[in-house]
């Protein structure tokens, strides 16, 4: 078991032809993802990476000629609110966005449109997800993670490579990671995401990576505290970043006071949470 | 990006907010000819994006067109919170009887705006919300229904406005709305909405901030944006593709990833040094923005060691390597340099550095260990 993505997944690739899609895709095949079709408008009918996948002009062709029940997107941040509805409306059950600098306004208004509808989006702005040695949706590099026990959630890319590594080192495994990224309004939360590692038979435990911005760590940990059985790991970044600032992420700053690394830790160590002071000592944490 | 008040109410009025009549000034003369235009009384008001303008002497009020001169000659010479004053807007001065605050913004939570009204206007709404937030009506609104009319009524009535003044504030409301709509706004902001001697409502005082992501719509607002507030750094990093912005460390850090580079800074605040800067290369990094990247940290003289944290996924040790050596040529640093390259191509990336004159480390807390100790010459 595992949550969310595994050898069942059949993803279909939103922006297959473009040079982050393809390359992706073939990532994606290589590690044994069923990687089941792309689309892009005005391609239907071709095939890509020597005659693998099939291009198809839309999601929902796609999705009624291969039974895709997942999709990915890789295009740019002015087409990517379209993507988003084009694939919840084709009837996939996942929809994951990597993408990048969507504009927020669109982004409340997908969401709140995706909430009426039977579909998760994890993203966008996020690394996607893997689940070690059945399928990797998404960006996360396929070598530095086990199967394991450990649930990953996390709102950043690189840091939660990191983090999967130091793991590995350790010769601990993920059961799976979920990127959920760092824009401020997105589909999936932390909370969603730990109540399916509460329910998962093969997390044992969960490492939840989170940072600076908005209140969602604390509602998380108000949430481990009455829910989670499982122990929780945490780490929180941007103890150092200066207020009023966007740390990269369009999510990442403190506001009015608001968001702080310190307001986070509290409320995570307060609900019994082990919160380490950099990453790699997570691993050291769950090693012992 | 934040927009000026000049710039913000004469958005407001296209989507039919009633603001004074006035005009922006680059000089003390064009003052005096907007002030001897308008006629009678005008507030000269400073342009800076930064608040507490008032209280720095950036607001004067002025009687007659010498008195609007000697205001503009006066606060042009300013410099507010570090920053310069470049321009003044000249309004007519409004007769004021009461203040009111409607403004718009993302409540991340709710993932919805919400429209926001308070009778205390005029003063600093956060200020408000910390003291009194009873003070303040806060209506979320639906992104796909968009503002409703019942929605304002409630506002109208929960600030205890006048009947008389409840069609021009549903005017109001809307245009607000329908400013932040189309201009991408994360913050549209009437304070104060003034209520004249006359009894109409008047925009004295506009604030926007637009969403950075959705410039793309929005190009004019792009070309004209004020670089004062940017440091001349970070500017330079964008052009490059790279997230830059500059802290008071001694230990310059380049990372991959916004996540990683926060976590990288708190490493090294953790064994005792302080970060000199965030610096994200973003992901793909090529030799190109590497070697910009490091010019724009060595430019900080503060800078005493650098840290480069890379954790190849998409991005390349091998690049990584060859944009450092690269840069090295160029700038020829002399502080110390500690790198920990991991992932996809490090080992080609590492046999690439081995000659080079630098520290290597394999986790990241011994590399912020080293570029602490680095960074006080004792390694």
């Amino acid at each position: 078991m595992s949550i969310l993505v595994n050898k069942d997944t059949k993803l279909v690739v939103q922006g297959i032809t473009g040079r982050e899609g393809l390359f992706h895709s073939e990532q994606m095949l290589e590690y044994g993802t069923q990687v089941v079709a792309g689309t892009r408008p005005g391609k239907g009918g071709e095939w890509v990476l020597e005659g693998k996948v099939p291009v198809f002009d839309s999601v929902s062709i796609a999705v009624n000629a291969t039974g895709a029940n997942t999709s990915i997107i890789f295009v740019p941040a002015r087409f990517a609110p379209d993507a988003i509805l084009e694939a919840a409306d084709a009837g996939v059950k996942l929809v994951v966005c990597l993408t990048e600098h969507v504009p927020v306004q669109d982004m409340m208004r997908v969401r709140t449109y995706l909430d009426h509808k039977d579909v998760r989006l994890v993203g966008p702005n996020c690394p996607g997800l893997l689940t070690p040695g059945e399928a990797k949706v998404g960006i996360i590099p396929g070598n530095i993670a086990i199967p394991g026990n450990v649930g990953v959630v996390s709102r950043s890319g690189t840091l939660t490579y990191e983090v999967l590594y130091a793991l590995k080192q350790k010769g601990k495994g993920a059961s799976t990671c979920v990127g959920i990224g760092g824009d401020p309004v997105n589909g999936t939360n932390f909370i969603d995401v730990l109540k399916m590692f509460e329910e998962d038979p093969q997390t044992d435990m969960v490492v939840m990576i989170g940072e600076i911005g908005g209140t969602d760590e604390e509602k998380a940990a108000a949430y481990i505290r009455q829910n989670m059985t499982k122990p929780v790991y945490g780490f929180i970044a941007g103890k150092t970043a200066p207020p009023g600032k966007r740390m990269g992420h369009a999510g990442a700053i403190v506001e009015g006071g608001e968001g702080t690394a310190e307001d986070k830790v509290k409320a995570l160590e307060d609900a019994g949470v082990k919160v380490a002071n950099h990453p790699e000592e997570i691993a050291e944490m769950i090693a012992g | 990006m934040k927009l000026h008040e000049y710039q913000s109410k004469n958005i407001f009025a296209e989507f039919g907010v009633p603001i004074p009549k006035g005009k922006v000034a680059a000089t003390p003369d064009e003052a005096k000819a907007i002030a001897a235009d308008l006629g009678g009384r005008v507030v000269v008001k400073s342009q800076v994006l930064v608040g507490g303008r008032g209280k720095a002497g950036g607001i004067k009020l002025a009687k007659s067109p010498e008195e609007a001169q000697k205001a503009a000659d006066e606060i042009l010479k300013l410099m507010i919170k570090g920053l310069p004053v470049r321009k003044v807007l000249i309004d007519e001065a409004a007769e004021i009887s009461s203040e009111i605050y409607l403004g718009i913004t993302n409540d991340r939570a709710a993932r919805k705006p919400v429209f926001m009204a308070s009778a205390a206007g005029g003063v600093d709404i956060e200020e408000v919300a910390a003291t009194t937030p009873e003070k303040i009506i806060k209506i979320r609104i639906d992104p796909l229904l968009g503002l409703q009319d019942y929605q304002i009524l409630d506002m109208a009535v929960g600030i205890e406005l006048h009947r008389d003044l409840w069609p021009a504030f549903n005017k109001i409301a809307h245009g607000l709305w329908k400013a932040y709509q189309n201009m991408d706004a994360t913050l549209a902001e009437i304070n104060p909405l003034v209520i004249t001697g006359e009894g109409e409502l008047l925009a004295v005082d506009g604030k926007m901030v637009i969403d950075d992501n959705a410039l793309f719509r929005h190009p004019e607002l792009r070309e004209n944006r004020d670089l004062d507030v940017e440091a001349e750094s970070e500017t330079e990093a964008e052009k490059h593709g790279l997230t830059y912005i500059k802290l008071d460390g001694e230990i310059g850090c380049m990372v991959n990833g916004a996540g990683l580079a926060m976590a990288t800074m708190d490493i090294i605040n953790y064994f005792g040094g302080e970060p000199a800067n965030f610096l994200d290369i973003g992901g793909g990094a090529d030799e190109e923005k590497v070697s910009a990247a490091l010019r724009i940290i060595l430019k900080d003289p503060n800078v005493k060691a650098v840290l480069f944290n890379v954790f190849g996924g998409i991005t390349r040790g091998d690049l990584v390597a060859r944009g450092i050596l690269a840069a090295m040529k160029e700038v020829k640093p002399e502080v110390p340099m500690v790198i920990r390259l991991v992932g996809t191509n490090a080992e080609e990336g590492r046999a690439l550095l081995a000659d080079a004159d630098m520290i290597t480390a394999e986790t990241l807390a011994e590399a912020a260990e080293k570029a602490v100790i680095a960074a006080k010459g004792e390694l």
